[in-house]
């Protein structure tokens, strides 16, 4: 025991000193306290005013609230096992204090339990901030009492551990089934699983039947429904049952006691798994990577296609495009984009206009319109994750960019197109597709293609630029740049933006709407064009200026 | 060739360079010494152009390095003590890369690829991701882009680091035929044999500040210290306490 707690002792004490000095930067802090509370106190707002109303229904209203709970916890379990399998391949196999470790004489259970321990809290700290709120909302609407936040920890913490456990064998189990340093065949197996693991949630909630408690025979048949657990067998179920136990009645410990002894008894097997095939997994993942590389495939088919650039220019596009392609964790989240453009395209697709004989003008209008916003969100968090990371990542090879004669302009010009050009695709595709389904008029299709476009421009611009203005050269997992506060401030600042240019279009849009309704031509007056001038306007300006800074910041980089 | 005038660099109250004068005319190896943190590599570093000087000018064979960044540039070959690189790029497409920084490619940058490929040994691995290079390949592999553009100096942080004893000869041989050519090398480093074997004139750099300078002969003059090798020579310059205390704890 006293060899584990020394073995997480430098860990407890980085956190202790990075939160010492985070009180330094109290603008900084500030900043994330609120958006964290703001958070919370939404989630825990539209659960308190959802449960608040079940509670208030007769007979079935205990069951939706418990219904609703194991569908959140069942949620929390496949975040939780996806984010352990990922976060165990680095803290179990490519951590830098590993070499340190295994090479000291130290009890393999200790450097397992450490390092189990070590993935739980990387992987599970949002997850359990967010079950803040929503044990909250539970423990105040049902009247839990005081004993309710102990109660509820007490049920929690083996939702947490149990995935860890089987996240990081499941990792353990891959890395000793790809030879050598194969993170990119080991993440996309967890990529795709991923994806099917959305889709077979997505079966396993059935969420339209509970939305619609018309579309079945009778309430009993609903109730039936509702009664039948998501998923017996799994501890989101346990948990859940602890829980509405608790607080409805009638208070049963076996769940708990299930949780609990599953918990104990999944360590104790991650353990002997952990012996049985750790020094021959951690032996493959110090191998070498993959030989030779078929150099002249991407020369062949780059090469023509980028020959009008200058030399640099072009040897930095190319190099860009080899280091995305070649690094999974970085393509693999292509998987995922495609998953998540369909979901859109679906959820768009399924609104409720198209119930109708016909599709209302007025509606498609609006719909289309306020498309913009999200699709300009959705944009922004790509920015974030593909573009933000850029700068950030030429870190460890600013030596050789800084003492060539290469011009920063060059080096933010071909950064911003290789962000840009496949982000403006997606944009029109999202948006000429959203509009096609929508079967919008053909001004609403130019002004959406034509704002979506500025927007990008501005969008990847601005991820740039912040990406310059708060690089993070130390992170070598670029999945995790996006999420350090220079992330943060730029998805403020986007947000602005799209609200802004929402705002300022919303004129011209509504006079075309009203002149298109009352059966008026649509005039083209001065107000309209002055909107849409000023709409190019702030885009150029959010192109612009956000390059320029991040220019001037690189210019000072020091290293 | 490299020309520092009063170089000045500080961090905070720190300074870490004080007013450096230099020169290191063209075909002339340079060695650069001075105990850990004395302020080599941030003088090199700033050669570089990585680090923005607080004072001071650099020439790179005539052209400033702050006002002309470009042209002084060209000139220059940096190989850092880190051999940071593209893990994902291989050995070829690296050094293709690094020609293309300074606007160059086509058939003549791909026989120099060969060329220095098959210099360093690297050949069979030309094809295959850094990711999978040893220490001492990186490093070669730096060198190597170093050389690609053809500079006319080259500023050398730690350049032994890594290296097998038979790549270290080859690169001593190297420094040396491209001095004999005219070019300019400026090198620091802890292997005092290196240097006294090599270096033409040696400088010795205490507290960001130059203590000593000139050939081995002249240090000896200049500290009265009779035929005393180099490394007698620098612990006279920079103390030797330190190393005293370090055989005491390792005989104890």
């Amino acid at each position: 025991m006293q060899s584990l707690v020394r073995l997480l002792g430098p860990k407890w004490r980085t956190a202790v000193t990075r939160l010492r000095q985070g009180q330094g930067g109290s603008s900084k802090a500030l900043v994330v306290a609120s958006v964290g509370l703001v958070f919370w106190l939404a989630v825990f707002g539209v659960l308190y005013r959802v449960l608040g109303y079940f509670r208030g229904v007769e007979e079935i209203g205990p069951l939706l609230a418990g219904k609703l709970l194991s569908l959140m916890l069942l949620s929390f379990l496949s975040i939780l096992l996806l984010s352990n399998v990922i976060t165990a391949l680095s803290s179990f196999f490519l951590a830098k204090d590993l070499d340190l470790l295994v090479s000291s004489p130290v009890d393999w259970l200790n450097i397992y339990l450490a390092k189990l321990g070590e993935t739980m809290i990387h992987s599970s700290w949002m997850v359990a901030l967010m079950a803040v709120p929503i044990f909250s909302a539970y423990g105040i609407t049902y009247d839990g009492g005081w004993l309710f936040g102990f109660y509820a920890t007490a049920v929690f913490l083996p939702v947490l551990i149990l995935p860890a456990v089987v996240g990081s064998a499941t990792t353990l189990i891959l890395v000793n089934v790809f030879p050598a340093r194969r993170t990119r065949d080991l993440l996309s197996v967890i990529a795709i699983g991923a994806a099917g693991g959305v889709v077979l949630l997505f079966r396993i909630i059935r969420p339209e039947q509970l939305a619609r408690p018309e579309g079945f025979q009778n309430l009993l048949d609903f109730i039936t429904v509702l009664r039948t657990p998501t998923s017996p067998l799994l501890p989101s179920e346990w948990a859940t049952d602890a829980v509405m136990g608790f607080l409805v009645g009638p208070l049963d410990w076996t769940p708990l006691l299930m949780l609990w002894s599953s918990a104990a008894a999944f360590v104790v097997l991650g353990a002997l798994l952990h012996v049985a095939l750790y020094p021959t997994g951690f032996t493959k993942a110090q191998e070498g990577a993959e030989r030779f590389i078929k150099g002249w495939v991407w020369r062949s088919v780059l090469d023509p296609l980028f020959k009008p650039l200058s030399v640099a220019k072009r040897e930095f596009v190319i190099k860009d495009l080899k280091l995305f392609f070649r690094d999974t964790t970085q393509w693999s989240q292509l998987i995922l984009l495609g998953v998540l453009v369909v979901i859109y395209l679906f959820n768009i697709r399924a609104l409720p206009l198209f119930t109708g004989e016909r599709v209302p003008f007025f509606l498609v209008t609006v719909v289309s319109f306020l498309n913009l916003g999200l699709a300009g969100f959705v944009l922004s968090a790509i920015a974030a994750r593909f573009v933000f990371p850029a700068i950030s990542l030429e870190g460890r090879q600013m030596w050789l960019l800084r003492s060539s004669p290469l011009d920063l302009r060059a080096l933010l010009w071909s950064k911003y197109w290789v962000g840009t050009v496949p982000l403006l695709v997606l944009a029109l595709i999202i948006t000429v597709f959203t509009n096609v389904i929508l079967q919008a008029t053909p001004f609403m299709m130019a002004v959406g293609a034509g704002t979506i476009v500025l927007l990008t421009l501005a969008i990847s611009a601005m991820a740039l630029g912040f990406g310059a203005l708060y690089p993070q050269f130390e992170t070598e997992n670029a999945a995790q740049i996006p999420t350090s506060f220079g992330g943060l401030v730029f998805m403020m600042t986007t947000v602005a933006l799209l609200a802004l240019v929402i705002v300022v279009e919303a004129v011209p849009v509504y006079g075309y709407l009203q002149a298109t309704y009352q059966g008026r031509p649509v005039r083209i007056d001065g107000t309209m064009i002055a909107a849409f001038a000023g709409v190019v306007l702030i885009c150029g300006v959010a192109t612009v200026v956000p390059l320029k800074v991040g220019l001037k910041k690189m210019e000072g980089f020091e290293f | 060739m490299i020309r520092l005038e009063k170089l000045t660099k500080t961090y905070g109250n720190f300074v870490a360079v004080d007013e450096i004068d230099l020169h290191v005319p063209r075909g002339e190896l340079f060695g650069f010494l001075g105990p850990n943190g004395a302020g080599k590599t941030t003088t090199l570093r700033m050669i570089a152009g990585i680090l923005r000087p607080t004072a001071g000018r650099i020439h790179l064979g005539g052209d400033d390095l702050i006002t002309k960044p470009m042209t002084a540039k060209t000139r220059l070959g940096f190989i850092p003590d880190r051999p940071f690189v593209y893990e994902k790029l291989t050995g070829a497409e690296f050094l293709r890369f690094v020609a293309g920084l300074f606007g160059q490619d086509g058939a003549a940058v791909e026989r120099r690829i060969d060329e220095l490929l098959d210099l360093f040994e690297l050949s069979v691995w030309k094809n295959e991701l850094v990711e999978s290079y040893s220490h001492g390949m990186r490093q070669k592999l730096i060198i190597s882009s170093a050389l690609i553009h053809r500079p006319e100096c080259i500023v050398v942080d730690e350049p032994m680091v890594g290296l097998d004893p038979r790549g270290a000869r080859l690169l001593k041989d190297i420094f040396r035929a491209f001095v004999a050519k005219g070019g300019t090398v400026l090198m620091s480093t802890h292997t005092l044999e290196v240097a006294q074997a090599m270096c033409d004139r040696i400088a010795i750099i205490q507290e960001g500040r130059i203590v000593a300078r000139g050939t081995i002969d002249e240090l000896r003059r200049q500290t009265a210290t009779g035929d005393a090798s180099l490394e007698e020579l620098f612990l006279k310059l920079t103390g030797g306490e330190a190393v005293q205390e370090l055989a005491a704890i390792l005989t104890d």
